[in-house]
């Protein structure tokens, strides 16, 4: 990509980004709005700065907990949904509570993990792999079910085994789907983490916590700005992923000329 | 019936048995009622019918991809298995396989070392002139391409029935003629019986040794018509007397839908 092309697709998401945070450092400089409230974006610049190591640190053991809960998701969620589709009768069986278990508050359950599994890092993956499931579940089926009639008669003709229409054709053929829900999972695995480390200690969701009993909104702000920034880096790794699996073949991820 | 046909058309050919096919479908009901007819080692038999009429329930019946509910279909391939191609209406190609693969997927299913499956595919690549197009993935080909690419993968298993249903009706007229062509060209190389759906009257004529006219639903056969054409078919034949002939001979045994409307 050229210099300046570039600059003009890093543009259009910075502009509104800018803008916002002028918006705000002069209200909260003019004192139009209080900074127990919003701080100003130069203070919570300063906070990331000076509290850099500890924030560095709590970013890496959310990042670890939300990927070990993602991996764990997409294991589970996959073999799950794969077990569901070779079968109406398990479908109709067992589908209906993953639905239900998706409805499950993750706050509500998030005190029966550390009873579960004690404070610290286990509750944390529990929590990030419960709240990912459901989303890889239900696209990986979807994708499992749409495979085309016609290739699922193709193989048919040449005898093929259900192991062969699984893993060359009805994977395979699932795979932009199985993106998908990935990429919404990999978003919510950080979310997971950030509430299972509110209530099972360490991470970002710890630093929120304290700091905000210690009324410091803008290290607040400085641990859910490296939070959000978390998802993207996930959201961004399965993009990666997904360009190189599908690139050479799905519309999704062709590149137009 | 085979000592007719030219010499092109022999050996590997599998007979086909169909006796009293019927066949109903919840909410269609009968669509095949009690067809019968049979097809010699070798023959290229067209089956026409208007749109809906059940000739590709018909052929997927023969593919063994559906069951009748009543009468008997034998497929007899002598000394040899029977061994079945298939080309669906459409191309449906494995779009992250690229030509060679997909020509590949059905010795691949059948156990084949993937080095011996593709120089079988390579052979078949050739023969429907797509050779220099086996790294192309299926979204880089044409329409024509495309159904060339399903051809070669229905003949990678040397099959001694091939069953094509419509395959060559969303193409455009040019690219539908040379294809036919080709079509008839492999025939006569190969010599496996052809079983091909099509409700174009001019395909079925060009294509075809015999054709069977099935009525509208539920299917019944109104004609089972021998063609009158040389065995080499070619673009003039297209103006010819006799083909014109030919085609005027079957249209007369079409039903019109105009009236039953």
């Amino acid at each position: 990509m050229k210099p300046n092309a570039r600059i003009a697709s890093i543009l259009p998401p910075l502009l509104p980004l800018l803008v916002t945070m002028g918006v705000f450092e002069i209200a909260v400089r003019s004192g139009w709005v209080p900074s127990y409230l919003i701080p100003a974006p130069t203070e919570v610049f300063r906070s990331l700065i000076d509290d850099r190591v500890e924030l560095a640190t709590a970013a890496w053991t959310t990042l670890s907990s939300a990927l070990v809960g993602l991996l764990l998701s997409f294991s589970a969620g996959t073999l799950f949904a794969i077990a569901l589709s070779t079968s109406d009768l398990a479908r109709r069986a067992f589908y209906p509570y993953a639905v239900f278990f998706q409805t499950v508050p993750i706050i509500a359950i998030a005190p029966l993990l550390v009873i579960w599994f004690g404070f610290g890092q286990p509750t944390v993956i529990a929590s990030a792999a419960i709240v990912s499931v459901f989303p890889i579940i239900a696209s990986t089926l979807l994708g499992l079910k749409s495979t085309e009639p016609a290739l699922v008669d193709l193989f048919a003709l040449y005898s093929a085994t259900t192991r062969q229409i699984l893993y060359m054709l009805k994977i395979p053929f699932a795979l932009p789907q199985i993106f998908s829900g990935l990429r919404i999972a990999s978003g919510l695995a950080v979310v997971g983490a950030i509430v299972g480390e509110f209530i099972g200690g360490g991470g970002l969701g710890s630093i929120v916590d304290s700091a905000r009993t210690q009324q410091r909104i803008d290290r607040v702000f400085a641990a859910v700005l490296i939070s959000a920034l978390l998802g993207v880096v996930l959201v961004g790794a399965v993009n990666f992923v997904s360009a190189l699996a599908l690139g050479s073949w799905h519309t999704s991820e062709r590149k137009t000329s | 019936m085979n000592s007719d046909l030219h010499p092109g058309q022999r050996k590997s050919g599998a007979a086909v048995v169909c006796e009293g096919i019927a066949r109903a479908f919840t909410g269609t009901g009968l669509v095949l009622d009690h067809i019968t007819f049979q097809i010699q080692p070798g023959e290229f038999v067209a089956l026409l019918g208007p749109s809906g009429s059940g000739k590709s329930s018909l052929l997927r019946l023969t593919a063994g991809l559906d069951r009748a509910d009543e009468g008997r279909l034998a497929i007899d391939a002598g000394q040899e298995a029977v061994s079945r191609g298939f080309v669906f209406q459409e191309p449906t190609l494995i779009p992250w396989r690229n030509v060679l693969r997909n020509t590949t997927l059905p010795l691949e299913l059948q156990g084949w070392n993937i080095d011996r499956a593709r120089t079988r595919a390579e052979e078949e690549l050739r023969r429907v002139r797509l050779a220099d197009f086996a790294a192309r993935y299926p979204h880089e080909l044409s329409g024509g391409m495309k159904m060339r690419t399903s051809v070669a993968r229905a003949l990678i298993t040397r099959p001694n029935l091939l069953l094509l249903d419509e395959p060559f009706a969303a193409l455009d007229e040019p690219t539908r003629h040379a294809l036919q062509q080709q079509l008839r060209e492999i025939w006569a190389a190969l010599g496996m019986t052809v079983l091909f759906v099509t409700h174009s009257i001019s395909e079925a004529v060009f294509l075809a040794d015999r054709v069977i006219v099935l009525s509208p639903r539920p299917a019944r056969i109104l004609l089972d018509s021998a063609i009158n054409l040389p065995p080499a078919r070619a673009a003039p034949l297209r103006t010819s007397l006799n083909y014109i002939q030919e085609m005027s001979h079957i249209s007369a045994a079409v039903p019109n839908p105009e009236a039953n409307a």
